[in-house]
């Protein structure tokens, strides 16, 4: 089957550069699936889980907090905001910054402009998806 | 002539000196590793996302309505400098020399008329430009206590400064830093951040045809999240860039201290044997002329 490159980059880091077959990238509308050849896009990322497929087989799947994807027909690159590898993905960790995205968003919702309402709200949707990840792990 | 024991004194106080220098010249040169590897880890991440903002950033700027953090406000009047420089000292010219950039951007722009607002971070700079220029400092950070400076570090210093725009508390934004070329040269660098210098036009029209992309939520709504991130990782590579930077020049700096200091002590040790030798010829010349005396 045909491949492309994926690259997925953190700040800190890069996780991956490699031929896949297909990945799965959790877009701001919805999650979609990109094989070689693709359209070129731009997408923004939510929090939800990438998944790799190489050889037939899925064989890495990793939790973006949100971030980018530049996808071209030949090369797909993922520009993460925080990425970890669901086995390291912790429960009581992601619990924990569930629990402090919804006090942030406690305390900015009353006062606050509403972008910063969005902001903290997306957070809390992010670090939700990041518990619903690490329970399915 | 000083005495047999003050030079004895002396060369002990030079010796100890020396192994200070050369422990914190081996430091540095660890630390220098660490901070080089975490320097290049950022750097993927900031080149793709210099990609993506330029192909979006050419297509939005020329609309009404732009971000401000793209286009800035417009006007010129009020100039914000991030300053970044060490925590620590003894590390040669390493922070006067941003320091001093600093201050004759300040100068300058003064001369013009344009206000200026200062934002250090480490604590050197802090020291540095308040001497002189305590009242447009207007906000400092300092990682002095931190062992290691993570991204989440440089986005929150990219939240003040996206507040301050928010407000229209200035119009336009430089980042002042040492930029790290090689061990031994780094380069006091200001580059412009509000608004986002954008590569001109023959760079974008080359990348043209295939850079057609689709864009999924809007250009806009991409941008309004893509910008505050840029500003983050701009403002991290520079840290990263000036803490790769400081461990270079303090090794250099404690590798000539540990040289000068071995100098020293050759010419002490010199010194100090001329010195024995001399009260002993004198002692002989002594006790000889005594000796025919009698």
């Amino acid at each position: 089957m045909a491949t492309f490159l994926l690259e997925l980059v953190s700040p800190e880091k890069l996780l991956l550069s490699r031929q896949v077959e297909m990945a799965t990238i959790p877009a701001v509308e919805g999650e979609m699936g990109v094989l070689a050849g693709h359209a070129p896009m731009i997408v923004a990322l939510k929090g939800g889980v990438i998944r790799v497929r190489e050889n037939g087989a899925e064989t890495e799947k990793l939790f973006v907090a949100g971030g980018f994807a530049e996808v071209s027909p030949e090369r797909v690159t993922i520009l993460a905001d925080e990425a970890t590898p669901l086995p390291q993905l912790s429960r009581a960790g992601s619990e924990r910054k569930l629990a402090e995205a919804e006090a942030a968003l406690a305390t900015v919702a009353a006062t606050e402009a509403p972008e910063k309402r969005d902001a903290a709200l997306i957070r809390v949707l992010s670090a939700k998806a990041a518990v619903e990840a690490a329970e399915a792990a | 002539m000083a005495s047999l024991k003050d030079l004895r004194g002396r060369i002990n106080s030079v010796k100890s000196t020396r192994k200070i220098t050369q422990a914190m010249k081996m430091v540095a040169a660890a630390k220098l590793r660490r901070a080089q590897a975490q320097a290049e880890a950022a750097r993927p991440y900031a080149e793709r996302m210099e990609k993506i903002l330029a192909s979006l950033g050419s297509a939005v700027a020329n609309m009404p309505g732009a971000p401000r953090m793209l286009v800035g406000t417009g006007g010129d009047k009020v100039h914000l400098l991030v300053v970044v420089t060490a925590d620590r000292g003894l590390a040669g010219p390493f922070n006067t020399q941003v320091g001093r950039l600093a201050r004759a951007r300040v100068r300058a722009l003064e001369a013009e008329g344009k206000q200026v607002k200062i934002l250090t971070v480490g604590r050197k700079g802090a020291a540095f430009l308040k001497r002189e220029f305590a009242s447009r400092v207007v906000s400092e950070v300092s990682y002095a206590t931190k062992k290691r400076v993570g991204f989440e570090d440089a986005e929150a210093v990219a939240l003040t400064i996206a507040e301050m725009l928010d407000q229209g508390a200035f119009d336009v934004c430089s980042l002042l830093y040492n930029r790290f070329r090689n061990v031994i040269s780094q380069i006091p660098t200001e580059q412009r951040l509000i608004p986002a210098p954008l590569p001109e036009g023959n760079a974008t029209a080359a990348a043209g045809p295939q850079a057609q992309y689709e864009y999924e939520p809007t250009e806009e709504e991409i941008l309004a999240t893509l910008l505050p991130r840029n500003l983050a990782i701009q403002l991290y590579r520079a840290i990263l860039e000036s803490a790769a930077g400081e461990h270079g020049a303090r090794m250099t700096a404690m590798d000539n201290a540990t040289r000068n200091a071995g100098e020293m002590i050759n010419k002490l040790t010199l010194n100090y044997n001329r010195t024995r030798q001399a009260n002993i010829t004198k002692e002989l010349i002594e006790i000889i002329s005594g000796a025919e005396a009698v």
